[in-house]
């Protein structure tokens, strides 16, 4: 099970952080989570929202380019070690995490998500779900 | 300390010519030259042709106007031996400079090509008080460059002790001047401007820790303000020198320590001054398009080759005793070529570039200033909407590809800045691409 993300490619100046969080929110758009990989001219911000194309196309109409990528989002307890499983399973399989990011719910009993870009996704997925961990689905988070 | 302002003058029966003398000699001179092209070279005798001229035709300097012009795009469709005159295995060097797209023009030299070349460049560096006593720093790049070897031969020729620093590294390069004592510079203006700002910043004093006098700068278009700094900052007398690989290369064209406009070295080479839209001849004083012809040149002779340079010739005798032409400063372009750290750079090569890397549009801004006496070369690429990744690394593989491809086509380095796509200005007419901050 993935997640989609959306990317938004920033120039690093002032300003362009609104021009992205103001096209969401005028077009209703709620941001689940999100993650900036910065450079030191631009930045790549990536999201997690509650409709992935209603945002993709108010950035579109912003100016942004954006990109569409598959994300698996594990829903863990939060607490201390509960993360370090799931990196083990990876690690035990010779999966490459490219980046990573985590949230927490309030909502869902203290619920903490973690988002993990990987290449093979299916197989990652697979590694995962075997071994009982949880993985969110799009419209859970 | 400043070189005393005699006016030594290495060729005076060439240099000193009447103006009727040396008309005359460029007249005999032409005709030759313009057979030679008409019977080696191809493309010549096919404009000639096409215009109904005969090379006997042209029988003085009030003929050169007929001539077919040469143009850069020449030297590139007839890459790299399209345009010789000579035999191949009468070239003993080639020289080459940036063309205007990807690929870079070359010059083949004959012997004889290579000793009329020194010699400009040796009447140039006596013209800046040189002597057999002199130790000449050349701090121009060696290599298909002219500036390097250029100044080399030319500080050679004279007896002078010739230093071949090439460009950069200003920390050795101050070492040297203050270990032997260097009484010339040759390098471009910008880099004197910086290793005099570098040479103050370390506490130096010129007047008593430096030896040096004076300089033949050029590679680049510079002007009074900027002479004025480096004459106070480095405490010597900073002297003009022009020239184009096309033509020989530095030297072609030199001021004297009247600091009156360059010298042009007419026994060698015919300047016109021409209207770039018309192409018609202009007069001497008017300003507009500088255009020579070679009349000594034997491996790759031009006729009539558009500089592009825009410039006013002036034709009234100079106090330091030469009667040949002098050029003022070049005020401009007619086309869109930079000049940054010496090195000729067209829009055009940089977007050949653009055009052949995945993940960006064909859309881009180069931004030329000036930093600490150097150039700097920024060039803002608008990524492709459509193909866009979102790790950073893919981002950085093609910022440096496009990074390494400028360094290999255009020579120098560039700073590449990936910007958002559509965010460049469009504009209906011919695209603004160049946005040049430099204060000259």
């Amino acid at each position: 099970m993935t997640v989609r993300q959306i990317s938004v490619f920033i120039e690093n100046k002032p300003g362009n952080m609104v021009k992205i969080t103001d096209a969401l929110g005028n077009a209703g758009v709620d941001i689940r989570a999100m993650s900036l990989a910065d450079t030191q001219d631009f930045g790549i911000l990536r999201l997690i929202v509650d409709d992935t194309d209603r945002a993709k196309k108010a950035l579109k109409d912003a100016g942004c380019i954006t990109s569409i990528t598959d994300v698996i989002v594990a829903e863990l307890p939060d607490v201390p070690g509960a993360m370090t499983k799931t990196v083990r399973l990876l690690a035990e399989h010779g999966i490459n995490i490219e980046y990573i990011y985590a949230f927490i719910s309030q909502e869902k009993n203290k619920k903490a998500y973690i988002v993990f870009r990987i290449k093979d996704t299916e197989n990652a997925s697979k590694v995962l779900t075997d071994e009982g961990i949880v993985l969110a689905g799009e419209g859970v988070i | 300390m400043k070189a005393p302002k005699t006016h030594n003058i290495l060729s005076p029966e060439y240099e000193c010519m009447s103006r009727d003398a040396i008309r005359q000699l460029q007249g005999e001179r032409l005709r030759k030259v313009v057979k030679r092209e008409y019977d080696n070279v191809p493309i010549y005798r096919e404009r000639m042709d096409a215009k109904g001229i005969k090379p006997e035709d042209i029988k003085g300097v009030e003929d050169l106007r007929y001539l077919p012009f040469t143009n850069k795009t020449d030297l590139r469709d007839e890459f790299p031996f399209g345009l010789l005159a000579a035999p191949k295995s009468e070239i003993v060097r080639i020289q080459g400079s940036s063309g205007t797209t990807g690929k870079p023009i070359v010059s083949g030299y004959t012997q004889n090509d290579v000793d009329v070349w020194t010699e400009m460049v040796a009447r140039a560096l006596v013209a800046a008080g040189g002597t057999k006593e002199d130790i000449v720093q050349v701090c121009y790049g060696y290599g298909l460059f002219t500036g390097g070897l250029g100044a080399h031969q030319g500080a050679t020729k004279i007896g002078a002790m010739t230093v071949p620093m090439s460009s950069g590294n200003t920390q050795r390069q101050i070492m040297m001047m203050k270990e032997l004592g260097s009484t010339m510079l040759c390098c471009t203006p910008s880099y004197a401007t910086y290793l005099g700002e570098t040479i103050r910043d370390m506490g130096i004093d010129p007047k008593k820790e430096l030896k040096l006098k004076s300089g033949c700068f050029g590679a680049e278009p510079w002007s009074e303000e900027m002479r004025g700094k480096i004459e106070e900052l480095l405490d010597i007398d900073a002297c003009d020198i022009y020239g184009l690989t096309e033509i020989a290369g530095p030297g072609v064209a030199f001021e004297c320590l009247e600091k009156k406009g360059m010298h042009i070295n007419e026994d060698h080479v015919i300047p016109e001054i021409i209207d770039p839209v018309t192409e018609e001849q202009l007069p001497y004083g008017t300003a507009g398009e500088l255009v020579f012809t070679t009349i000594t040149k034997e491996g790759m002779p031009m006729l009539r080759y558009r500089t592009h340079d825009i410039c006013v010739i002036n034709a009234e005798p100079c106090a330091c005793g030469r009667t040949t032409v002098r050029m003022g400063r070049i005020t401009g372009r007619t086309d869109d070529m930079m000049v940054i750290r010496g090195v000729n750079v067209f829009p055009s090569q940089i977007e050949s570039v653009i055009v052949s890397v995945k993940g960006v549009a064909p859309f881009y801004m180069i931004i030329v200033d000036r930093v600490n006496y150097t150039d700097t070369l920024e060039i803002q690429v608008e990524l492709d909407g459509e193909n866009f990744s979102d790790t950073v690394s893919d981002l950085e593989k093609i910022r440096n590809e496009i990074a390494e491809k400028i360094k290999s086509v255009v020579g120098i380095s560039a700073k590449i800045t990936l910007v958002n796509a559509k965010s460049l200005p469009r504009s209906e007419g011919k695209a603004k691409r160049v946005i040049d901050n430099r204060k000259i």
